[in-house]
């Protein structure tokens, strides 16, 4: 059989079709959308009705592929890691109501943070929900692992995790597919006790969860993933968790060594693999991809010296792992590079020339300007870039839906004018239930929507609240006569100002929606026109 | 067989559709391939690289370690300069010598050629110049990979093959304008 060509995401998308899905939930963030992407637009998936357009947020997502679950079928949910902070809640109470059908989230990190705001480790999550966690090192195991957890899943009852790291979820590599499976019937949970987790119901699900970690950690002893490569050395070994596998192997290539390594990829941790491995090398090299989690907990509090790793500065403490790193680690030489060459300069992404986000924050800049200090809210998405030159617009971004609430904290406070710039996309995700609070509130706070009708940042998805921006507003309560529409272009620009600087006056709750299409996806829109029309 | 090669470019040019080709003709060959890509916010006009390695045994990391690389192919001639401590003592550079200029401080061009041809093995074509005349300026990133084809290991006509399929959808005429491309940037290289 051919091999089909995929990213690491693919992978994931393609076990779960082959592996009898019927749907997927998602919100977009990179490095995590193209799973949900391959599926939409996969016709097989179509062929088999795999449901899955994109939810208002990871929270949405998560609980209607536990519904999904709970109706008997199997569920896919899929998110960047700071994703899973907003999907915590269902998250870690699905591990105590347990699955009915088959359960998994995949979740991709994003070390060295290429497009995130932070490296956290979903591992930790996984650990903290007590269920089992596959890391996958490459795309057929990324593969094989998704088509395999449906049934882990269903046979232990519990969530299970996937968890991805950019350099896998956005590496192309060839995949051997296995026969399809068979989608499940629809068969509703019967024991609904267990989904009702009164804190009655729930102490006897959470007793039954932690003893159900024997047979977790059984299940990751016996599992193909996590294996013993065999060395030469018998006193220098390797742990290889997930990704950093291929690092390993890697540096091993180019040092000429042959280390005895142990490769993990099912957690929780195979004990015994772990505990004969420790006993068997003098020292023992830890790489993991993210977050020392494992270092740390095997290091335990009184560290015996055996363990070499992020924590001891054998690896750097932040950042990715690559081959360099750990070829550095295991030789102790430097591979010299040579100099940046004088005339190379830096290209940082920028917004698109003609984008509408560029007369919000012009508009902003010169209505601000005699209030002499600025301090504008803003949130995660393409509009993010108005903090650099030559806007150097706004004054925050620290996560989904955070610039509305931040600013209106700062209006209580007595901070005026109190601005935020928000997305569209970032607006219905978690910027609603912000601005009900100050409704609520009375705060005196002026909400700039600077809808470009899509989810520009993570490649022009569909948005969410497309077309019902203003009805929202008004729904939550604030006074439609500031609720202000506006087209933000060059030529409108001194009525836009006009209207920028009323709202800034007035002494409640006013948002601006400046509706322009995002150049990106009207250009993509108007070749796809082209074409059908040819 | 083992190629390790080096995309760049600015988000946008287009050297994912290279990367795509060569994957096509690398499976086709039945190789091995990792291509590890950008995507995410560098894609916004910032400067983007693939890593590509091609073996006929098994490839470990998706990355490229230092030093290593066989080639860097890039469609812009600064970026062609940013990832020149992967490249190996015997590697080559392959550029356009188009500059996208979308950062203010972009380098004086002078001083930005001395440096590409201080390198020692290097091609450097132009690449949108040969691709409008054979038709759309819009294939020069085409022009490019013809202009490295002689250094991919991989024989020719599986890229040609390659650029049919992954040009198929739109026609017959782009896919002969993109054969043309290939063909003229290969024809060049060699020249050069
Ligand atoms: C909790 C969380 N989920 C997802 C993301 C990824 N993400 C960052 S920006 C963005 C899209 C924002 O869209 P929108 O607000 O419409 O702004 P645009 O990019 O279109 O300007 C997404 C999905 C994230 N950073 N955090």
């Amino acid at each position: 059989m051919e091999k089909t060509l995929v990213l690491g995401d693919e992978a994931v998308a393609l076990g779960g079709i082959d592996a009898g899905m019927s749907g997927i939930y998602a919100y977009p963030g990179t490095p995590s959308t193209e799973i949900t992407e391959y599926v939409q637009n996969s016709s097989e998936a179509r062929e088999w009705k795999i449901r899955s357009e994109w939810s208002a947020n990871e929270k949405t997502a998560y609980e209607a592929a536990l519904g999904m679950s709970y109706a008997g079928k199997r569920a896919m949910v899929c998110m960047k890691h700071v994703g899973l902070n907003v999907a915590a809640d269902p998250f870690i109470n699905s591990a105590i109501t347990g699955v009915q059908g088959g359960l998994i989230l995949a979740v991709a990190d994003d070390p060295s943070m290429h497009s995130s705001q932070n490296e956290q480790d979903s591992r930790y999550y996984g650990r903290f929900a007590m269920i089992p966690v596959l890391e996958p090192a490459n795309q057929q195991e990324a593969y094989d692992m998704v088509y395999e957890a449906f049934s882990l899943s269903e046979k232990v009852k519990l969530p299970v995790m996937i968890r991805l790291t950019t350099r896998l979820s956005h590496s192309r590599a060839g995949v051997l597919r296995k026969t399809r499976i068979q989608q499940n019937q629809l068969n509703p949970v019967s024991d609904t006790k267990r989904f009702i987790i009164l804190p009655v119901n729930a102490r006897v699900q959470y007793k039954s969860l932690v003893d159900m970690q024997p047979e977790l950690e059984r299940n990751s002893s016996a599992s193909v993933f996590n294996r013993l490569i065999e060395g030469d050395h018998k006193d220098f070994g390797i742990i290889a968790c997930g990704i950093a596998y291929n690092y390993a192997m890697e540096a091993m290539q180019l040092a000429d060594l042959k280390l005895p390594v142990l490769k993990i990829a099912q957690y929780p941790l195979p004990d015994a693999l772990i505990r004969q491995f420790f006993s068997a090398c003098k020292k023992v090299l830890i790489l993991e991809e993210g977050y020392p989690v494992y270092e740390e907990f095997m290091r335990g509090y009184f560290d015996n010296g055996q363990l070499l790793g992020r924590l001891d500065g054998t690896l750097p403490r932040t950042g990715e792992l690559n081959p360099d790193i750990v070829l550095l680690a295991l030789t102790g030489k430097e591979v010299p590079v040579p100099a940046r060459p004088e005339v190379l300069v830096n290209r940082p992404p920028a917004l698109c020339q003609g984008c509408s986000h560029r007369d919000v924050f012009l508009d902003l800049n010169e209505v601000l300007e005699p209030f002499g200090e600025k301090h504008v809210f803003s949130d995660i998405g393409c509009y993010t870039l108005g903090a650099l030159p030559p806007f150097n617009s706004i004054c925050s971004c620290v996560d989904m839906g955070a610039s509305v609430t931040m600013a209106k904290g700062a209006a209580d406070a007595g901070l005026r004018p109190a601005v935020c710039v928000i997305g569209d996309s970032t607006f219905t995700h978690s910027g609603m239930t912000g601005l009900l609070d100050a409704v609520n509130d009375k705060s005196p706070l002026t909400v700039v929507i600077s809808d470009n009708h899509t989810t520009a940042m993570t490649g022009g998805q569909d948005s969410p609240g497309h077309g019902r921006l203003y009805s929202i507003c008004a729904g939550l309560g604030v006074d439609p006569a500031h609720i202000r529409s506006i087209e933000p272009l060059k030529n409108k620009r001194e009525a836009n100002r006009k209207v920028y600087r009323e709202e800034l006056a007035y002494e409640g709750v006013s948002v601006i929606i400046a509706s322009r299409e995002c150049i990106q996806t009207a250009s993509r829109r108007k070749k796809q026109e082209k074409q059908t029309q040819d | 067989m083992k190629k390790d090669i080096i995309l760049a470019g600015v988000g946008g040019q287009g050297i994912l559709s290279i990367a795509a080709i060569i994957d096509w003709a690398a499976l086709k060959s039945q190789l091995q391939i990792k291509q590890a890509e950008v995507h995410g916010m560098s894609q916004r006009g910032g400067a983007v690289q693939s890593h590509l390695r091609i073996s006929d045994s098994e490839i470990f990391s998706d990355l490229i370690p230092q030093g290593r690389a066989d080639i860097i192919l890039s469609v812009e001639p600064m970026e062609s300069l940013r990832y020149l401590s992967w490249l190996s003592d015997e590697g080559w550079v392959i550029s356009a010598s188009d500059p996208f200029k979308n950062v203010p401080d972009y380098p004086d061009e002078e001083l930005l050629f001395h440096a590409l041809e201080a390198l020692p093995r290097k091609k450097i074509i132009d690449a949108v110049s040969i691709a409008r005349d054979c038709g759309n300026a819009k294939s020069s990133n085409i022009v490019m990979l013809g202009a490295a084809s002689g250094f991919l290991g991989i024989d020719p006509e599986m890229l040609k093959d390659g650029i049919r399929s992954f040009f198929g959808r739109k026609g017959e005429e782009v896919v002969g304008v993109n054969l043309k491309a290939f063909e003229a940037g290969r024809t060049l290289a060699e020249r050069k």
